[in-house]
């Protein structure tokens, strides 16, 4: 099997809008969570979510590439500039190799909303535009990005609920592995807009703890009441070892292993067989001993469940053998279709650096986070090897192992 | 609305949604070439002027408003 390495990283998140803004904020403990008084007035239950602009890209797009993006599409494109940039990528390079793109997105509800509003009002689907089939598919992403950067590998786009942005990965990495392709540009992209989110709002899902919006994202704490959304897109290109030899690539980490597993249960209620199983999974094909996983970046988004069983799905995989555990949506909230691609990133950022940021808003620990090690302030520590979970809905599950070259 | 009144409108919107300058738009000009439109944009185009100016225009007459003058023309006859 061929060697899977990272060359390049590239994000715009609440925390900001490039790596090294991004990096600051993790060092800093910064919240990317705000009350957006928008929402209440559309009657949500909770108004809490991560803030950040749309990109306006009239310099860098024209008006017609434009006119098929929708916010997400928007995010990955900045995403994916800056890390086509770091892999020392340049579109004449595109023009002669077979990059593929595999990017997780789950939804475009916004473009969707808007173009069955003018069909109801008006009965006349000219007035549309042209724009809104493109901006409404799910697969909205990785058509916009494999056109406006002239991608001629694969082309799909992964939907795997919270998971979609990790699944992206993990399968771009086995098509590297068995030889297939030798570049892919991965990663995943979330909405931000009240459409996107309004009946995930009406099942509860979301902290009510309005008055306090900082403290709102607060994963394992035992006084957590709920996830906060977030979004943006993250991006990573991924590609074969000795290709990134050859074309002298800055290799930056490799990914060793990749997991996967779905709990036929519950469509919301995660159980703790089905992630032991991705994360044993993930760990056999590493072909590592778990002493060697020096940080793990948890799935966990703040609601009771699914924080309570994935620590206990931790503690089943690794037992008494202490590494720091922290959740970094506790400052990014969960970013959803991206969080498993932004939260490689974030754990990157912090292995080059050699810090693990603050789990925020860890006052309490509640029976089963009592038993890991989840630091509340921001810690130094040097470690080669992360390990990065995310889980959706319907029970399907990915892990990551990624360590630094 | 006033024939020159009605050009001036009609050259401002389309000048602002395709991103041009309002001179570049000129009586004898193809549409379809100046504004760089392809057949997706060129639908873009229809329901900006459904919009603005609630008229319209069937694919089988569009194929006759190929330059700003047949369109100002075209609208002129129709805009209430």
């Amino acid at each position: 099997m061929k060697r899977v390495v990272i060359t390049g990283m590239g994000i715009y998140s609440c925390l900001g809008y490039s790596l090294d803004e991004v990096r600051q904020s993790l060092w800093d403990g910064k919240s990317g969570i705000v009350f957006d008084p928008e929402r209440k007035e559309m009657g949500f239950r909770s108004a809490l979510t991560a803030k950040l602009d749309v990109p306006e890209l009239k310099k860098e797009l024209s008006r017609a590439q434009r006119a098929y993006m929708p916010e997400q599409a928007k995010y990955a494109y900045c995403a994916t500039v800056e890390a086509l940039r770091n892999a020392k990528i340049d579109q004449d390079y595109l023009d002669r190799h077979d990059v593929g793109l595999l990017y997780g997105n789950d939804s475009s509800a916004d473009p969707t909303v808007r173009a069955v509003d003018r069909i109801r009002e008006k009965k006349d689907t000219t007035l549309c535009g042209s724009g809104a089939i493109f901006q409404s598919m799910n697969s909205t992403v990785t058509m916009n990005l494999g056109t406006i950067f002239r991608l001629r590998g694969i082309n799909l786009t992964v939907s795997g609920a919270c998971a979609s942005g990790a699944h992206a990965i993990g399968l771009g990495a086995l098509l590297i592995q068995t030889g297939l392709q030798d570049m892919i540009v991965c990663g995943g992209a979330q909405e931000v807009n009240p459409f996107s989110i309004g009946s995930f709002d009406g099942i509860s899902a979301f902290s009510i703890r309005e008055d306090e919006p900082t403290k709102a994202s607060r994963p394992f704490d035992r006084d957590r009441d709920g996830l906060v959304p977030g979004g943006g897109a993250a991006t990573v290109i991924i590609e074969e070892y000795e290709h990134a030899v050859k074309r002298g690539a800055p290799i930056l980490a490799e990914v060793l292993g990749y997991g996967f597993s779905a709990n036929g249960d519950h469509i919301s209620s995660p159980n703790v067989e089905g992630p032991s199983k991705s994360l044993r999974m993930a760990i056999e094909r590493a072909g590592i001993d778990i002493r060697e996983i020096g940080y793990i970046n948890a799935h966990a988004t703040s609601t009771h469940v699914g924080d309570t069983n994935e620590a206990k799905a931790i503690y089943n995989v690794f037992g008494d053998q202490k590494v720091e555990v922290t959740s970094t949506k506790s400052q990014t909230g969960h970013e959803m279709w991206m969080a498993g691609a932004s939260e490689v990133i974030y754990s990157m950022l912090m292995m080059k650096n050699d810090f693990i940021a603050a789990n925020l808003n860890f006052e309490n620990p509640d029976e089963d986070s009592a038993k890991l090690l989840i630091p509340n302030k921001r810690i130094s520590k040097h470690f080669d090897t992360f390990l990065s979970n995310s889980f959706g809905f319907g029970g399907t599950n990915a892990t990551l192992i990624v360590r630094n070259l | 609305m006033e024939k020159i009144e009605l050009i001036k409108k009609v050259n401002e919107v389309l000048a602002e949604e395709f991103e041009k300058e309002v001179e570049e738009l000129s009586p004898e000009k193809n549409i379809k070439q100046t504004l760089e439109l392809d057949s997706l944009s060129l639908v873009d185009m229809v329901a900006l002027i459904e919009n603005e100016f609630g008229v319209k225009i069937p694919s089988a007459d569009l194929v006759k408003v190929q330059t700003f003058e047949q369109l100002y023309d075209y609208l002129a006859e129709r805009v209430k």
